[in-house]
């Protein structure tokens, strides 16, 4: 006896009216189960799928007894199975109807996730699950006029499993005020704000082919991601090549890919990259200076002044920048400011031997004027730059005092620009532990002229007295 | 100055979201648009419309209203000093892109931040509005996500919540002396102020909302917080202290870490060197260790080294469990939840399913690794009636058989 022969006289064949028709195959498995056929005497089909062999030598449904007894399915079985009928693979008819034909005997069989059909049952549900949610993200409306006036907006879409139907009520639900149309291979669904649809199979070409605002939307999508954080494998994780093709900001992904280490190498080279780390003695610092031309005064025709004083001062003063005097002479405070300083600093009892004497910015910036250079005050910008090297001084020489003179100063120090007559004449805690005080610029006694002048030195001369008590009691 | 198109400012002020960690469009209440005039719909799980090269999803369009401002802290490319082109959308604007991006099912919602201009009570003023024109004068019931400003009067951000599904206030930087440095016009105590009062607002419209049925919503998607890590020196431990102590004080639904990336034009104050990615990764899996694994904050630290940092080549759940092996090995079959999910490479997925499958078999090790992905990494840790790891837990190179093999790390991968 020859096998075909002995399977095709008990043999059933199911044809469902759709690929996703739940209900259909529902009304069927129950006949099949109480009529005791066994799972491996079904086949299953639906139209567009694969035909069965058995198929043409199947009967008519079985008609159970009237006595037969109630087929039984869990709520667990009943939503795993409305959401796996929904995959492409041609076998799922039959998994569902031997799940549901060992549900009969053992009601926790769903319970066991070690078991091979049940892990499949769930790997399709899931599979399902995922394309559900890949159309909700990645259907691109295209708005398109109608003839009675209006918008229509349209998309096309290539599912890969039957969840057309399944999904429409989330288009529905989201877009309810919109008149819109979802085309796709398998067939299309069409929404007028009252009504929803159904259509016959669409063709790409059926779709409009372009819209306005993908070029803004392409924009920012290339304007959005951080070409320093490139993770290729990340992005096609979550969406793979095959959704690519109908989403117009997928074709720029190559040309972002390709550009983004150049855009890393220029934003950190625009940054403060180049510098490795820093000099951790006077001497490499005052040789890395003359070399720094991480801002633009380095490249004007300067040189570079390094502070001077004793490596264990517990006094630092802090300046501007270096004047013309300053730099041609390579040493801070020679000029006529650095003598106002000094004559102050004596009259307070403090000895500028004693102290280090260093600028927030290390370069003079000018404009040339005929043969004169101007002083020009860095910008917020350079300071912070120069910041750098004068943290450097500050970590080696760990002064117990900074007396910050005028805004830059004062800048560099705390990182944010501030008033210097709201700042003055009070202790500023530094995150090192010792102290900042600010006060005003000698230079800018020098601008000043009779009743203005000499309020001004007087401040300045009382900062310089709190300054050098203050100094008496840290240092003991 | 010429005047910019709107796709001109769209790209200067995307451009400058993108250190924005958060895109998330979930957990907030359950919307759709029948019965309404607009558009638009949440239901609960948020849904990402693409991913970005640098793999992270695009659910949201995220936007400033505007770069320029007047504050100037140095790890922000839109600080004052910086020298980056600005631009400015006008809230009808950023309105009208969000529904036009909306209606082609680009996008979840708008995630609005902005630079401070004129002051911090104008700036909230005008995101504010934004979200007002949207929901009042659009009926747009889709997902909006409000950046608010701290130094904002409280007011403003109350009416931002009923609004916005989202809230968020950035801390910014893990320690205070972090943020002293490089934000030195932000103030810790403000921010902390004004989380906790969004946190009041939030727990008395939840309580208006059980007693009257037609009480407002306010923020139902909570609020969330970012802090930039590497930019300061505060190690991994005080970073998750600091997130830890977020959780419970503010209730938060999210801590975003966000690595310090290179910025153009950068500060010169800022380190040169930016933190591994890597970094960033095992702080979010240190989080979800505190969220979903039952792992108090001092366990999670406890997996950190002596300098505070987190291992890089092996995930903190193994680090923890190499560390305390005296907790090993686990027997499938018996132990409870809490034990099962401390087992490196047992996921909150595969414990419910060991669980589910217990009750019917007693489990073999092949049982278990078809429930997981990788039955190697587990087997040291586990006893199932067919395996016992005997001396395997106890082997002194077990960190370097499980450690991945050391790889350059790929910063650069194309």
């Amino acid at each position: 006896m020859n096998a075909l022969a002995a399977v095709t006289p008990h043999c059933h064949a199911v044809t469902l009216p759709a690929q996703d028709d739940f209900d259909a195959w529902r009304v069927a498995a129950r006949a099949l189960v109480q009529c005791g056929v066994a799972p491996d005497r079904v086949s299953w089909c639906a139209p567009g799928g694969e035909g069965d062999l058995f198929a043409a030598g199947g009967g008519e449904l079985p008609v159970p007894a009237a006595d037969a007894p109630q087929v039984w399915a869990g709520k667990t079985f009943v939503q795993l199975a409305r959401t796996a009928i929904c995959h492409a693979d041609p076998a799922r008819f039959a998994l569902l109807y031997r799940l549901l034909w060992r549900h009969q005997a053992n009601r926790q069989v769903l319970e066991d996730r070690a078991d091979a059909d049940v892990r499949r049952l769930e790997d399709f549900a899931r599979s399902v699950r995922r394309d559900i949610h890949k159309m909700r993200a990645f259907v691109r409306f295209r708005a398109v006029e109608e003839d009675e006036g209006g918008e229509r907006f349209v998309a096309w879409f290539e599912p890969e499993h039957h969840i057309l139907r399944t999904n429409a009520g989330f288009f529905v639900r989201r877009f309810a005020n919109m008149r819109w149309s979802i085309l796709t291979p398998a067939g299309s669904l069409h929404w007028d704000g009252d009504a929803l649809v159904e259509g016959p199979p669409a063709q790409r070409s059926d779709a409009p082919g372009g819209d306005p605002a993908e070029d803004l939307w392409r924009r920012y999508y290339a304007s959005i991601f951080n070409p320093a954080r490139l993770k290729i494998g990340a992005m096609l994780k979550e969406m793979p090549r095959k959704y690519w093709k109908n989403m117009p900001e997928a074709a720029l992904i190559p040309e972002l890919v390709a550009g983004a280490q150049q855009r890393e190498a220029a934003m950190v080279k625009a940054g403060a990259s180049e510098a490795g780390e820093r000099p951790e003695t006077l001497a490499a610092i005052d040789k890395a200076i003359h070399q720094c031309r991480r801002c633009p005064i380095g490249d004007l025709d300067n040189e570079a002044v390094m502070g001077e004083g004793p490596q264990d001062a517990p006094l630092m003063i802090v300046g501007e920048q270096p004047g013309d005097q300053e730099d041609l002479a390579q040493r801070p405070f020679v000029g006529p400011a650095g003598r106002v300083l000094d004559a102050h600093l004596e009259r307070a009892g403090i000895d500028r031997n004693a102290a280090y004497l260093t600028n927030a910015v290390k370069h003079f910036k000018f404009v040339p004027r005929g043969k004169r250079r101007l002083h020009h005050s860095p910008t917020a910008k350079e300071i912070d730059i120069c910041r750098w090297w004068i943290e450097g001084e500050r970590a080696i020489v760990q002064p117990r005092l900074v007396l910050a003179l005028g805004a830059s100063a004062a800048r560099s120090m705390l990182g944010k620009t501030v008033s210097i007559s709201r700042a003055r004449g009070q202790p500023h805690p530094l995150e090192d532990g010792s102290e900042l005080w600010v006060t005003a610029h000698p230079s800018y006694l020098l601008r000043l002229k009779d009743e203005a002048r000499d309020e001004q030195e007087r401040l300045f001369q009382a900062d310089l007295a709190a300054v050098a008590e203050r100094l008496a009691e840290l240092t003991g | 100055m010429q005047s910019l198109t709107v796709i001109e400012k769209l790209e200067i002020l995307a451009d400058a979201a993108k250190y924005d960690a958060s895109c998330a469009s979930s957990g907030t209440a359950r919307r759709n648009s029948k019965g309404g005039k607009g558009i638009g719909s949440t239901e609960g799980m948020g849904i990402c419309h693409a991913y970005a090269p640098d793999g992270r999803c695009i659910s949201l369009l995220k936007v400033l209203l505007t770069n320029h401002c007047i504050f100037d802290c140095h790890y922000c490319i839109n600080r004052k000093s910086s020298n980056v082109r600005r631009a400015r959308f006008t809230p009808r604007e950023v309105a009208d892109l969000t529904l036009s991006f909306y209606r082609r099912n680009y996008i979840e919602g708008l995630f609005l931040s902005s630079g401070i201009v004129k002051s911090s009570d104008h700036t909230m003023e005008q995101l504010v509005e934004t979200a007002r024109i949207l929901r009042e004068e659009h009926d747009f019931r889709g997902y909006i996500h409000l950046k608010t400003i701290p130094e904002a009067d409280p007011g403003l951000a109350l009416r931002a919540g009923l609004y916005a599904d989202r809230l968020s206030i950035n801390v910014e930087l893990p320690t205070d002396a972090g943020l002293t440095r490089f934000a030195p016009d932000k103030n810790p105590r403000q921010i902390e102020q004004a989380m906790g009062g969004m946190k009041a607002a939030m727990v008395e419209h939840k309580d208006a909302g059980k007693r009257f049925r037609h009480a407002p919503r306010f923020a139902p998607a909570g609020q969330s917080t970012q802090m930039i890590v590497g930019a300061d020196g505060a190690s991994d431990t005080q970073i998750l202290g600091k997130a830890s102590g977020l959780y419970q004080g503010f209730r938060l639904r999210r801590v975003y870490y966000s690595a310090f990336s290179p910025i153009p034009d950068a500060s010169a104050v800022l380190p040169l060197k930016r933190p591994p990615l890597i970094r960033e990764h095992r702080l979010y899996q240190s989080d979800w260790l505190m969220r979903f694994y039952g792992y108090r904050p001092a366990e999670v630290m406890a997996a950190a080294g002596e300098d505070g940092m987190l291992p890089l080549d092996i995930d903190p759940k193994l680090a923890w469990a190499l560390k305390f092996r005296d907790q090993f090995p686990v027997d499938v079959n018996r132990a409870p939840r809490e034990m099962l999910l401390r087992v490196p490479g047992l996921g909150v997925r595969a414990v419910e399913q060991i669980l589910l499958a217990r009750r019917h078999r007693t489990l073999r090790l092949a049982d278990v690794a078809k429930l997981t992905v990788s039955i190697a990494k587990l087997r040291p840790f586990l006893v199932t009636c067919d395996w016992r790891p005997t001396a395997l837990t106890d082997r002194g190179d077990l960190r370097s058989l499980l450690a991945p093999r050391t790889e350059q790390l790929e910063l650069f991968a194309a």
